[in-house]
């Protein structure tokens, strides 16, 4: 609608709609801000993506920001300076969600601004349920998921392979590493309480399933160690500070497979979400449309499928999945180190976002509270 | 200036003055001015230079850091997000006796407010600011915003029905805008045709005719609230959009209670469909609007909804304090949160008890160290300055993050204490992600800011007053302890409020070596800054803690004075 | 206590001395230990902030200068910069020679080649993950510096006089940005810049930095003023020099201590601030701090620990220098040197 709107006003309400796009795509800005998460991920990006695109067009400047983590509270600071310094801003799903409902970032009609799949299937079609907000791209699936030790001798040769082994200290000894927010926590200590999947929600909305998430959490509150960021766990399990701890997929995956570590994943009850890029709200038209232009050849096929031969997250496309080859640095085959692999998706579990919307401050209010005492 | 020197000159006025008094004339300064209008004026001028030195750097501090300060403490009671997403629902929630649900005109009102705050898309910004007080508002809100632009479609559908041209755009404009902006509008439109978008401008605002406004009260106020939107939200005409169905229930509402009469005599553009609609409205089909809002959410027809809308609706509110202090407002007035999620005072007690325990390490640590130096030779004592130096020039993060390779379960320590058989195996000493952990690299990072103010007090300190008392028999402790160490008081008073101060405040190390029982309030501010975006709470915790260490510093100025604090 | 032990001390006295020496030892440990460490994990081979078993067995293989190759990277033209920096301090030298009929060559093109080497390294490349914060690093904390330390010597020799109406408040005023707890000072900084389009900007870091330096400035240089005698200016004012000579030729040269180490103090706060540039920095302007701290929370890499290691030496470099040359000027103004 706005988009829409947009385009009118800069072109005049007379001419029609392709030669809206061929006008608008004819005045390009020459550098454009992308905003991601840095480290390994922004490096897939990098290679995959914003590399071949500046081969493509001489002289464009890309400048990339790793504020992602915040990008919710610097967008809305943003728009209240009236002051938009990004082009294009690299969030996860319930983020995305956010900026959409605070009106900081553009809805867009998908089929028209990415493109369709090889085979002409239009990309709404493509991305599927992924696209969970109208303002959402989707790049990648992730998951949040546990791995351990392989060399902890006190679990005499058995390794964890349920997700209710995490408050198993009897079997499965030693200290643990668990995110310091009650998001998926909560879900999946439910879920070893005897809630069945589909009922966690429902369950976590009353006063006694809170209880009852607590009273699990409780059994491994005082052999956990609660991380922030996404490289603690990875860096506690090389130090040997915990022999199991929940991260992203792709991390774990860089810490046995490039780091050569003794560790290994367990893909039980991992939980999905996803990865996409938003375009701010209110762009100048030049930027916009280098934008545009940018996100439609980033979102294609073939580069999603491109972006997994650096990182073990799974490309948002349903056309991209059989394009996924090997790893470029240590060739080895990336399809079963995805997430979205039948070996590993056997039990999977996705965010409730709506949800999470409502309860988010709530129970994250109880749970450093509970966490403080 | 020294201050023999201001003392001559303050001698030097109160003799002028006396001799003023004293002799019939008064006394005359070199150039034949009074002595007392002279010294009067030198002294001005003075005072003025001394200003204008300094007003350079004020103005700098009081714009890049002042005001920023003041202005996010502001937030802490901002809370007009209310009554302007929501204003008619605001004004007729005035008169609400808080018992029952409200009445049909609130609903009305609240229809109204939200269509124009979902086009604007700022309905769920609402949501999530009231999410804070009541949990479920923020998707309340996000479903509603979907359904409403259906709410009085029936009416729509029923004016429609009798006269195709209540969906003409045009017709609509003409009726609700004054002549003025109709012509305004048209050159407007004209400018674009003819020279393009920069030539033309923005659209001019929407105006209503006085006329209509009189007559249709509720009817001109919605579709002016959708002209605007138009306007401003997707720049386009309202000439050209068919209003939204909230307009045609405002104008159904109206001509039910406007008398006939009253329609009759109107003379304004469009009267007679007007006199049309009002004999039809009294056979139209109605719609009882709060069970439309209870089809959307059923919160809507649910009291908690209505008490915080009511609870929060002024535009300051001192919600966020009481937050901030485990309290939370309630319709029954002010109540303590409920256990379970009380959690800030804990907090800005374990700040104040933490920067205690490394106020006190501080002092015990740095108090050797400052000694030995003071007394050394000045060329070891350098050397030795170096040592205490060269951390404090080091990068923060570094010493946190070598602290945590040293701290660790694996970690250095506990290897080396295993070693030696001081601890099994098994037993390691929890030393990280855990209170110990912060007081430890707190400690270190904030000792230079101990010892350097303690060992320029000390320097000070003659070594023979010591030597004085032991000549006269005191043992080595009675004259370190009479005679040394009240001497040094000062100098423990500068460190301690320094280092309590700098670490009441600390976020970086905890957050990367507190853990769980570690961190400080800041952390907390630092949370709801950036991740759960509640600002006004952010700023409530911020100007709490900020009060805390003014007093601190109006403490120390009394007791040391702030001159007196040196670096090295 | 005495620095040295009498000989007629008795063991209690003995056992004191030593013992305190022993504590004090132990203290200037915890002091330094951390530094120590961070040190031979600096060489690690791994991308983890572990001593590995091959360290720990001092196998060559377990240590390498990896990380110091990720910090340096390979853009930049170093060589071409050290090579016209050196040219230039020769010709400099030449034109001295010329001119003046000085003869230092190596001092000039020494000079000029480590200048050119890191104009070269630092300004011939983008987007380098760590030298590109380190020169931003190098642009804000002088500028930064400038700022707090003109505008800051400037309001303390006005502080220091006699008559200055609202001293008390005045004070306070100037020395806030060092009382309050830096999270407020960023969030505040955050909101107000966004709002003036300042958030995002070099200028806004800048003057961000300059207002958390200017507390340091005013205590050092308010600190030598205590000292000042006032009749130095008088007697230069006597003698015919305006106000402007009189501040730089006496003033000036007298408190000069109290500005460098003023300067000095405001300096690190900017080099080492890294909360308030999180939040009124942007990818632009990311500083070394800045990138440390993202390379502690997003990747793991030791790499800052090389980053750590050089500044460490740096600072080691600079501190030893300063007294190297403060025990110079003593021995040439006959100064003991205690």
């Amino acid at each position: 609608m706005k988009l829409k709107s947009l385009m009118l006003l800069t072109t005049g309400a007379a001419f029609a709609a392709p030669m809206v796009l061929a006008e608008a795509h004819g005045n390009m800005a020459d550098s454009m801000t992308l905003v991601s998460w840095g480290g390994a991920y922004q490096t897939s990006q990098i290679r995959a993506y914003s590399d071949p695109y500046q081969a493509m067009h001489e002289g464009l400047e890309v400048i990339w920001d790793e504020s992602s983590g915040e990008a919710v509270a610097r967008m809305r600071a943003m728009e209240e300076a009236g002051n938009i310094t990004w082009d294009l801003v690299d969030v996860v799903a319930s983020d995305a969600i956010r900026l959409c409902d605070e009106g900081l970032a553009m809805e867009i009609d998908h089929d028209e601004v990415l493109a369709p799949a090889p085979d002409g299937t239009p990309a709404s079609e493509d991305f599927g349920d992924l696209i969970v907000s109208d303002c959402f791209i989707p790049q990648i699936v992730y998951s949040t998921t546990f791995g351990y030790r392989t060399d902890v001798e006190e679990w005499g040769g058995n390794t964890p392979d349920d997700i209710c082994d995490v408050f198993d200290l009897e079997n499965f000894p030693g200290q643990r590493s668990l995110e310091r927010r009650p998001i998926g926590n909560m879900e999946w200590a439910l879920m070893c309480d005897g809630v069945a999947m589909e009922d966690v929600y429902d369950v976590l909305e009353t006063e006694e399933g809170i209880e009852r998430a607590f009273a699990v959490l409780d059994t491994v509150k005082d052999s956990t160690v609660w991380w922030t960021a996404g490289a603690d766990t990875p860096q506690l399990l090389a130090d040997g500070e915990v022999v199991f701890g929940s991260t992203y997929n792709g991390r774990l995956f860089s810490l046995i497979e490039e780091q050569d570590q003794p560790v290994a994943m367990m893909w039980d009850a991992q939980v999905f979400d996803l990865d996409g890029w938003i375009i701010p709200e209110g762009l100048p038209e030049d930027r916009l449309n280098r934008v545009l232009d940018f996100v439609r050849f980033a979102t294609d096929t073939q580069r999603l499928a491109d972006q997994a031969q650096y990182i073990s997250y799974g490309p948002a496309r349903a056309s991209s999945a059989p394009l996924v080859s090997t790893h470029a640095d240590l060739g080895i085959d990336m399809a079963p180190h995805m997430p979205t692999d039948p070996a590993n998706a056997t039990r999977t579990f996705l965010f409730n976002y709506e949800w999470w919307a409502d309860y988010r401050d709530d129970l994250d209010a109880r749970f450093q509270a509970w966490l403080s005492q | 200036m020294s201050a023999t020197d201001a003392g001559d000159m303050s001698r030097a006025a109160a003799d002028a003055r006396r001799a003023d008094a004293e002799s019939t004339g008064p006394v005359l300064a070199a150039d034949g001015s009074p002595l007392k209008v002279s010294l009067n004026r030198a002294l001005r001028a003075q005072k003025l230079r001394a200003l204008m030195l300094i007003a350079p750097l004020l103005l700098f501090v009081l714009v890049t850091f002042v005001a920023p300060i003041i202005d996010m403490l502001f937030r802490s009671v901002e809370n007009q997000i209310v009554s302007e997403t929501l204003p008619r629902t605001v004004v007729a929630l005035d008169d609400w006796d808080a018992e029952t649900l409200p009445d049909e005109a609130t609903y009305a009102a609240l229809t109204y407010d939200f269509i124009e705050a979902a086009e604007r898309r700022i309905h769920t910004r609402l949501g999530s600011r009231l999410n804070y007080e009541t949990t479920g508002l923020s998707s309340m809100f996000r479903r509603s915003g979907r359904g409403v632009d259906d709410v009085g479609e029936e009416y729509a559908d029923q004016f429609i029905d009798l006269d195709e041209a209540w969906e003409d755009p045009v017709a609509w404009a003409e009726m609700m805008a004054s002549s003025d902006w109709l012509a305004a509008q048209s050159e407007w439109a004209a400018t674009l045709e003819a020279e393009g978008e920069d030539a033309a401008g923005p659209e001019p605002l929407f105006q209503l005719s006085d006329g209509i406004r009189t007559l249709l009260p509720e009817t001109a106020d919605a579709y002016r609230s959708f002209a605007r939107t138009v306007q401003q939200e997707d720049q386009d005409s309202p000439l050209e959009e068919e209003p939204w169905n909230s307009v045609y229930l405002a104008l159904y509402r109206d001509l039910v209670t406007v008398p006939a009469a009253s329609v009759v005599e109107y003379d304004g553009v469009g009267a007679e469909m007007l006199v049309a609609a009002d004999t039809a409205v009294d056979g139209f089909e109605t719609v009882d609007l709060r069970a439309v809002w209870e089809d959307m959410d059923d919160g809507w027809v649910e009291m908690p909804i209505w008490e915080t809308i009511e609870a929060f609706s002024d535009p300051y509110t001192a919600g966020y304090f009481l937050a901030a202090v485990d309290l939370q407002l309630t319709p029954d007035g002010i109540e303590q949160q409920p256990d379970e999620q009380r959690i800030y005072l804990l907090l800005f007690q374990r700040t104040i008890f933490m920067s205690l325990v490394i106020t006190i390490s501080c002092i015990l640590l740095g108090y050797p160290i400052a000694y030995l130096l003071s007394n050394l030779p000045l060329r070891t004592s350098n050397l030795l300055l170096i040592l205490v130096l060269l951390p404090f020039w080091t990068s923060l993060l570094v010493r946190t993050s070598a602290w945590k390779v040293l701290l660790q379960n694996q970690g250095v320590i506990n290897d080396t204490l295993v070693w030696l058989g001081f601890v099994a195996d098994d037993a390691r000493l929890a030393l990280i992600n855990n209170q110990t952990g912060t007081i430890i690299a707190m400690t270190h990072i904030l000792l230079p800011f101990m010892i350097l103010p303690l060992y320029s007090v000390m320097k000070t300190i003659p070594p023979s007053y010591v030597r004085a008392a032991k000549s006269l028999g005191a043992t080595q402790w009675t004259a370190f302890w009479r005679v040394y160490f009240p001497q040094s008081v000062p100098g423990i008073g500068a460190g301690s409020i320094l280092v309590f101060i700098l670490s009441i405040g600390y976020y970086i190390t905890p957050e990367l070596v507190g853990g769980r029982t570690g961190t400080f309030i800041s952390n907390r501010i630092a949370f709801h800054i950036s991740e759960s975006l509640n600002w006004g709470l952010a700023a409530a915790l911020g100007s709490i803690l900020l009060a805390l260490v003014l007093a601190l510093y109006w403490l120390y100025d009394r007791m040391v004075g702030i001159d007196n604090v040196k670096l090295g | 206590m005495d620095h040295k032990l009498p000989p007629y001390a008795s063991t209690g006295h003995k056992i004191w001395f030593y013992g305190f020496r022993v504590i004090c030892g132990l203290i200037f440990f915890f002091l330094i230990a951390p530094i120590l460490i961070i040190i031979p994990l600096s060489f690690n081979a791994q991308d983890f902030f572990t001593f590995t078993p091959e360290m720990l067995r001092l196998d060559p293989e377990g240590y390498s200068l990896k990380h110091y190759r990720d910090f340096f990277g390979d853009d930049g033209y170093p060589w071409r910069g050290l090579l016209i920096g050196a040219v230039l301090g020769a010709g400099f030298a030449g034109a001295m020679w010329a001119w003046k009929g000085e003869r230092y060559i190596v001092l000039p093109v020494l000079v000029g080649a480590l200048f050119g080497l890191i104009v070269g390294k630092l300004w011939g490349l983008d987007g380098a993950e760590w030298m590109t914060p380190l020169r931003n690093s190098l642009v804000i904390a002088p500028m930064a510096t400038l700022l707090s330390v003109s505008l800051g010597t400037l309001a303390a020799i006005g502080l220091s006089q006699t008559h200055v109406p609202f001293k008390g408040a005045i004070m306070a005023i100037l020395i806030s940005p060092m009382i309050v707890p830096l999270i407020i000072s960023a969030a505040g900084m955050y909101f107000f810049y966004s709002r003036v389009g300042l958030q995002g900007t070099y200028w806004g870091v800048v003057l961000a930095h300059a207002a958390l330096g200017i507390p340091f400035v005013i205590i050092t240089v308010t600190a030598t003023l205590v000292g000042f005698d006032r009749s130095l200016t008088r007697a230069a004012a006597s003698l015919g020099a305006n106000p402007v000579t009189t501040f730089f030729k006496i003033q000036m040269p007298l408190i000069l201590p109290g500005v460098i180490s003023g300067g000095l103090f405001a300096f690190i706060t900017s080099f080492d601030e890294v909360v308030v540039v999180l939040f009124v920095g942007s990818a632009g302007q990311q500083t070394l701090p800045w990138q440390m701290f993202t390379g502690l929370r997003e990747q793991i890499s030791p790499t800052i620990l090389a980053a750590a290691t050089i500044l460490v030496s740096i600072s080691i470099l600079l501190l030893t220098t300063v007294e190297i040359l403060r025990r110079r000027s003593e021995r040439l103004r006959g100064m003991s040197p205690g």
